[in-house]
């Protein structure tokens, strides 16, 4: 009998074969945004290092109609990205006490109440209040 | 007990005649609480003697049954018909080559499973009178999840990283590997780490997290390559950066 | 089998995974806040300038940036890979020279502060 195995190719589309893998696209996209803003920071420090009146211009481009969708979208990114990390990290750096690993949810929660107290506290001393 | 129709979609395929594979449609009357396993046995038995596939146990044990049913990797013998309306879609595992008809061509993950060295290496051999090698509770549930693996492949298909880079040594195999490297009795971690280690090896994977979400058994092979990553990551540090610590 | 090199690259974008996913989303919010008229003090320019002008900051600020930089830099050249972009090399050598670019200019407008 011969043998004539059949190769199905792959092609880009694998991405919508099911909607776990489009959520997986979503979390990697989210490097474009914190990418994007970190470069934007990199020109702000320029402008803070240009003087008063350069650091004003950075503030009115961050007041265009264009920057605020940018902000929306990266914040909605960053915080997709911060949930998946969380969620993953139990299963990189499990914890075993004595017999046990402790449960995902909890290495999970501890990471997300340290998230929420770190944004509240930059928020406080950023004077946002 | 009460019967119902079901409509299967299956992807055909036959070496010597077709030039590609095509759907074929088979229309039967079955019981309710039939798996799809139960649907493909009743249509080689009175419908069709032509179709081929791989089963063995009908219990979700022998790993033999995989297939993607509406594009997902699953074993037929644990996809109950109930869980589907309209057509139900079968094909071949993905990223594998077809061989005929649902059977696929799995030489590549026999050879991957064989290269990752997955026995025990006694850390120090004892002589047969020195007595059993022994470990405690914590130690065995140290690895205990990843010895459930049945060798279904189902990971492999789900995994866009091996179908993207067929030489990937993927899920499976490389949580066999991280079973043994966690195991106190086993010495071999360092026999493992050039393949584990390799470019082919944890490297290859992007986290995509599908290989845990559809392994039958919770295997959880997303975690065993993430902790080889890291564990790889700080022998490398280790042998590059602090070579007065090499042995 | 060759054993890889990756973890020079993994071990960076590892850091700035964890970093990014604790700082970067406040940190946004500061500036959108500054996007919709309501900057918080720190953002005027006086207190921002004092505060960037300590050493701790400076050195803070640009590790910072770098990791933010490289962990997105990384997760491009894999996004590339699996949207079917076969030629890694090259997408890695841009991506991280992108992120090393970003983090040089960075640390000269610090120097200036
Ligand atoms: S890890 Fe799970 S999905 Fe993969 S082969 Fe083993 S049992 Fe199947
Ligand atoms: S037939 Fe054995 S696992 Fe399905």
């Amino acid at each position: 009998m011969s043998r004539k195995p059949y190769v199905r190719e792959m092609t880009w589309r694998w991405i919508f074969r099911h909607p776990r893998y489009v959520r997986y696209m979503a979390r990697e996209f989210s490097c474009l945004f914190i990418g994007g803003w970190t470069l934007l920071m990199v020109w702000g420090l320029k402008q803070l290092a240009d003087g008063p009146a350069a650091w004003g211009a950075f503030l009115e481009v961050l007041r265009s109609p264009a920057s605020i969708v940018f902000h929306v979208l990266a914040l909605a990114f960053a915080a997709y990205h911060s949930i998946t990390w969380f969620n993953l990290t139990p299963k990189a750096l499990p914890v075993q006490l004595g017999e046990e690993f402790v449960p995902e949810g909890v290495i999970s929660g501890a990471h997300f109440a340290l998230w929420a107290g770190l944004t509240i506290a930059v928020l406080y001393l950023a004077g946002a209040f | 007990m009460s019967e119902r129709a079901v409509e299967l979609e299956v992807l055909r395929y036959n070496p010597e005649t077709d030039r590609e594979p095509a759907f074929q449609r088979y229309s039967i009357n079955c019981p309710e609480e039939w798996v799809v396993l139960d649907a493909l046995n009743h249509i080689k038995e009175s419908v069709d003697p032509t179709l081929s596939y791989r089963w063995s146990c009908h219990m979700a044990v022998c790993g033999s049954c995989g297939m993607m049913i509406n594009g997902e990797p699953k074993l037929a013998c644990k996809a109950f018909l109930r869980e589907y309306s309209g057509v139900i879609r079968v094909e071949p595992l993905a990223h594998f080559p077809i061989e005929r008809d649902l059977v696929t061509v799995i030489d590549d993950f026999m050879e991957k499973l064989k290269r990752v060295k997955p026995w025990l290496m006694p850390g120090e051999p004892k002589t047969l009178e020195a007595g059993e090698y022994r470990q405690t509770p914590a130690e065995l549930k140290r690895f205990k999840q990843f010895t459930l693996c049945i060798n279904c492949m189902l990971c492999y298909a789900a995994c866009p990283e091996y179908g993207l880079i067929p030489k990937f040594i993927g899920p499976a195999a490389l949580s066999l590997a991280h079973r043994y490297n966690k195991d106190s009795r086993d010495g071999g971690r360092d026999a493992r780490r050039d393949e584990v280690a390799a470019y082919e090896g944890v490297w290859e994977c992007s986290f995509t997290g599908a290989c845990s979400e559809v392994c039958p058994e919770h295997v959880d092979p997303a975690a065993a390559l993430q902790q080889e990553k890291i564990e790889s990551t700080v022998d490398w540090y280790k042998e590059h950066l602090m070579p007065w610590l090499k042995k | 089998m060759a054993r890889s090199n990756k973890p020079i690259v993994w071990g960076p974008f590892a850091a700035g995974g964890t970093l990014t996913a604790f700082l970067t989303p406040v940190l946004i919010l500061l500036t959108l806040l500054a996007a919709l008229g309501h900057a918080p003090d720190l953002l005027a320019y006086d207190r921002l300038h004092a505060f960037v002008g300590h050493w701790l900051a400076k050195t803070v600020v640009a590790g910072v940036v770098f990791l933010s930089l490289w962990s997105a830099a990384h997760r491009l050249r894999i996004t590339c890979y699996d949207l079917g972009l076969r030629a890694d090399t090259a997408v890695a050598t841009i991506v991280y020279a992108g992120a090393l670019g970003g983090t040089g200019a960075a640390l000269l407008y610090l120097a200036r502060i």
